[in-house]
């Protein structure tokens, strides 16, 4: 069935994706925040910007990591300078490209649902002389509850489903950056088609798993 | 009338200059590797034959499946010879139009000059943080650079600095864009017109590793194809030898 390979690839899969989605929300919520409020005639650029990576295809994406993460690249300069060395075939650097690629999946949720509370419970709890602070975690966090439940199983999940950017900036090192979605297609390129059946059908399991968990919990909470 | 719309420009270009009667179309799956010679033949291969090859690149181990799942390919330019040799056996392909287009010349690659030195010396003092390789489980010039570390002796202190690309052409990518200090590449992909194009290199000698043969077969779907017969034929001719040789490949 399953072999150490394959279930260093889930542990390092699950790793990826846990550490992507924490590191997204303390990202997405001010993003989100200034989305849902501003009105500066930037909104529209931010947003697409956060949207760029739902209709880049991954094989941009990766590419242009690989070239801005390398050591020519702007990036790969700046971390070198920083003493990081460069982030292409490590962890971090996985880290780094799956917060971009997942990036509007944990905003827009956010952003509807601060939309849909609207400027009044905000200016009742102004009235009642709640700080903005108080008021944020008071009154805007419970109320964004099925947003917040929409962006971290979807980014979550997302980042699970990942493939073209890791196979691009990975390398496929083995507890390192050799993810599910890699081994599979490993196991699919190198004709082990059984190996592949168990771990193709494990996530086609568990997407629906997930999926079905987010509907039922959350029926009529913000998707996108 | 999509088809139809798209074949337009293409049938007023070509009329002038092929006899239509006998002309065809040969659909073409080629190995990654063997990318920029097959592209200069099949231009040749037109302009001789009015036949036309429609190119696709990629990985051998895809190709298979894709061959065995239905794919439209007429003729299959792998990087090995296992592949050919299976799909004959398999009833995929027609098994006397086998035959070795060409064999591998494995190169050790850095985009920058004077990293790599003419005797592969930089494997053994190892100042260097990452090697690219193709994955040796499905690439040939993956499992060469493998076996030929495995006989100098340094596969254990190197095989820790290993990046994989899944196959060759990721591989150069890997090392052209400086990510990766060097890395062992096909090499066609870095040599044209009997000389490097740029960085360093060291000729892997063919003595360290088995050679990699690669073969050509005519799959089921152009046993019927004149123009899949015509391309196999044309590989051997002398001008495309010269072009095959041209890219560092023996023959």
């Amino acid at each position: 069935m399953l072999s150490d390979a394959d279930w260093g690839a889930i542990r390092l899969t699950l790793e990826l994706a846990s550490v992507t989605t924490a590191l997204l929300l303390v990202i997405g919520t001010p993003i989100a925040w200034w989305l849902a409020r501003t009105r500066s005639a930037w909104k529209g650029a931010v947003g697409a910007l956060v949207a760029l990576p739902i209709v880049l295809p991954p094989t941009v994406i990766g590419f242009y990591l690989l070239v801005a993460m390398g050591p020519e690249g702007p990036v790969g300069r700046l971390t070198q300078s920083m003493g990081l060395g460069v982030l292409p075939f490590t962890f971090s650097g996985l880290v780094v490209a799956s917060v971009f690629y997942s990036l509007p999946f944990v905003v827009q949720p956010i952003q509807n649902a601060f939309e849909a509370i609207g400027e009044r419970p905000l200016e009742a709890a102004a009235t009642l002389r709640a700080s903005p602070l108080d008021t944020f975690f008071s009154v805007v966090l419970p109320l964004a509850r099925p947003g917040y439940l929409t962006a971290t199983v979807l980014g979550f999940a997302h980042t699970v489903g990942e493939f073209g950017v890791v196979l691009m900036i990975g390398g496929n090192i083995p507890d390192k950056t050799r993810v599910v979605s890699v081994q599979i297609y490993d196991h699919v390129e190198a004709m082990e088609y059984a190996q592949a059946h168990w771990l193709a059908a494990g996530m086609v399991a568990f997407s629906f798993v997930v999926l079905l968990l987010l509907y039922t919990l959350n029926p009529t909470g913000q998707r996108r | 009338m999509k088809t139809s719309f798209r074949m337009l420009p293409l049938a007023l270009f070509a009329a002038p200059f092929a006899s239509p009667a006998l002309a065809a179309d040969v659909s073409v799956a080629v190995a990654a590797n063997f990318t920029a010679p097959m592209q200069k033949i099949a231009v040749e291969f037109e302009k001789d034959t009015g036949h036309r090859a429609l190119l696709s690149f990629g990985s051998t181990g895809k190709f298979y499946a894709q061959i065995k799942n239905g794919a439209p390919f007429e003729v299959l330019l792998a990087a090995d010879d296992e592949t050919p040799a299976k799909l004959v056996k398999e009833g995929a392909a027609v098994s006397d139009s086998r035959f070795t287009y060409a064999i591998g010349q494995l190169a050790l690659w850095s985009a920058k000059p004077g990293v790599v030195d003419d005797k592969g010396e930089v494997l053994k003092q190892g100042a260097f943080a990452h090697l690219a390789i193709a994955n040796p489980k499905l690439a040939p010039y993956g499992a060469a650079a493998v076996e030929s570390l495995t006989r100098l002796g340094l596969l254990g202190s190197i095989e820790p600095r290993f990046v994989q690309g899944e196959n060759i052409a990721q591989t150069y990518q890997f090392v052209s864009t400086g990510n990766a200090e060097l890395g062992f590449v096909a090499l066609s992909q870095v040599y044209e017109d009997g000389k490097l194009k740029s960085g360093s290199a060291w000729m892997v000698p063919a003595g360290l590793h088995a050679p990699i043969r690669q073969d050509a077969v005519v799959l089921t779907k152009g046993k019927d194809n004149p123009a899949a017969t015509e391309l196999l034929k044309f590989l051997k001719t002398d001008k495309a030898r010269a072009v095959i040789k041209s890219y560092g490949y023996a023959l």
